[in-house]
């Protein structure tokens, strides 16, 4: 369902991407696991066309989005949900606002529905009550639960999430981790996680990817890479700085 | 030489990309105004915010500009024994020039400001990357709201500005410096003429158009965060402050033609 083919990014002097390959199956979960500031979000915001590559290709269902205008993408934007690592919701608008938006924006007027589908997804999200509330009153785990509402509600048949249990407590990152599982399991949703939350990955993934220096450095299962000798992925996974701060 | 040519070039191609930004954006609103449906509550959040809110802001200006205009003009005309032309002269420069002008400063200080601030704010918390990701295009959402308030408002500010500010020259030259009524009024009826007027509302409905391309432009290029934001929002206000007084003059000597002034 995704393909990405020799994706090269270069932010002012900085070269991002150096050329990632990768491929993820319809109804899959791929975690993108690497170091911070490595360039995971900046892969992720290409997948939906928010950044455009200097080189590469990236192929959403068999259309390759690179050279699409904005237009055309929102036909691609419509198939694919994204969480964005703060949540992004929209500061002027409640809760029940935020996660209506997308139906509002798809037609829908009649209140009641929407209504009653806020309050579905508010379920699915164990945050039923709280639609009244502006963002500013909502802790970060509510935000990122209210921002993944917002990305499903119009059922999309793909769904990207950008850090999702970064800054969280385990227990909210682990309902977290559970929604993200669910909504594979439930809806056969396609899921790119990008994460450097190494219980994350391994909760959810059905494989993971290593993106080192620009590129894609590691591809397997989880098990693959825990039984991986690399000295890089065990520095990663270990959480070993190789001594770079003594 | 080298380092001269580099020194001069750099700023000036920023400038030329900066005035190609704001063109570009005026282009893509205008394009999206004919092509995309009107979201008439956005909409009308912008004419509240716009027009409504700027209220007491405009009648201050216009009171207070229309009365001290008339008492100054008064003391220099009194001494030539012309008193009673305070009327006209007061009438005519507040609907030609201090109307329109004042009106866009002052509004490119409250909204200019406020717009940049808010789309800003936006881009840095990725919001506008959420409404593209939710298939939304940010220039028919934010922008085209917010120019065709602007649109509506901005002569509708002016015209009042005009009024508050003519009225409250009438009531200073009348009750404060004594000037004969029948004669202020017979002479200001006779020298502003309807082209006065809509010179006035023309130059109001251009000035809006620089300030809501100059204030979301800056908010839509904001980075780097709240400092960011900062910067772009006193940008915002500071670069349409200076954009209409500029083309103020060149709207002067161009409307000028079209609306000639004078009685003819």
């Amino acid at each position: 369902m995704i393909a990405v083919r020799s994706l090269a990014k270069k932010i002012g002097q900085q070269e991002i991407l150096r050329g990632v390959d990768l491929e993820v199956a319809t109804g899959e979960t791929l975690a993108i696991i690497g170091r911070s500031g490595g360039g995971k979000s900046v892969l992720l915001k290409h997948l939906v066309g928010l950044m455009a590559p200097d080189v590469g290709e990236i192929w959403i269902d068999g259309q390759n989005i690179i050279g699409m205008n904005e237009r055309q993408l929102g036909t691609i934007r419509k198939k694919v949900g994204i969480l964005f690592q703060g949540g992004a919701l929209f500061d002027s608008m409640t809760v029940e606002e935020n996660i209506a938006f997308p139906l509002r924006e798809a037609g829908e007027r009649d209140p009641e529905v929407l209504h009653s589908k806020v309050k579905e997804m508010l379920e699915v999200m164990e945050m039923e009550g709280e639609e009244d509330k502006m963002p500013e009153s909502l802790s970060g785990g509510m935000k990122k639960r209210v921002g993944l509402a917002r990305s499903i509600i119009r059922r999309p048949s793909c769904v990207l999430y950008d850090e999702p249990t970064s800054g969280l407590d385990p227990v909210v990152a682990d309902s977290i981790n559970r929604l993200i599982r669910r909504l594979q399991q439930r809806l056969g949703v396609t899921s790119v996680v990008v994460t450097h939350d190494m219980k994350s990955a391994f909760d959810v993934a059905n494989h993971i990817s290593y993106l080192h220096e620009g590129r894609i450095y590691f591809h397997g299962t989880p098990i693959q890479l825990q039984q991986a000798a690399d000295p890089i992925l065990q520095d990663f996974l270990l959480g070993r700085s190789d001594g770079r701060g003594d | 030489m080298v380092r001269f040519f580099n020194a001069l070039g750099t700023p000036l191609l920023s400038f030329f990309q900066y005035l190609g930004e704001v063109v570009l954006l005026a282009a893509d609103t205008f394009r999206c105004i004919f092509t995309h449906k009107l979201r008439w509550k956005l909409f009308l959040n912008q004419v509240v915010e716009i027009g409504l809110l700027s209220q007491l802001v405009v009648v201050i200006t216009g009171g207070f500009t229309g009365a001290v205009f008339a008492a100054q003009t008064f003391f220099q005309f009194n001494k030539i024994g012309m008193g009673s032309a305070t009327g006209a002269v007061v009438s005519v420069s507040i609907c030609r020039e201090l109307g329109p002008v004042l009106t866009a400063l002052m509004v490119a200080g409250r909204v200019g400001a406020a717009m940049s601030a808010e789309i800003g704010t936006m881009k840095v918390t990725e919001q506008i990357d959420a409404l593209r990701a939710l298939a939304v295009y940010p220039t028919d959402y934010l922008v085209v709201p917010r120019a065709l308030a602007m649109m509506v408002s901005m002569p509708l500010l002016v015209a009042e500005c005009i009024a508050v500010g003519v009225a409250a020259g009438y009531f200073i030259a009348i009750f404060l410096l004594e000037i004969n009524g029948t004669y202020y009024m017979a002479n200001m009826v006779r020298w502003t003429r309807n082209r006065d007027i809509i010179m006035g509302l023309s130059k109001a409905f251009c000035f809006g158009i620089l300030i809501v391309f100059i204030s979301c432009q800056k908010g839509l290029s904001a980075r780097e965060g709240a400092v960011g934001v900062g910067r772009a929002t006193t940008e915002a206000v500071v670069n349409s402050s200076l954009a209409v007084l500029i083309c103020n003059f060149f709207l002067t000597m161009l409307l000028n033609i079209i609306y000639p002034a004078g009685y003819q």
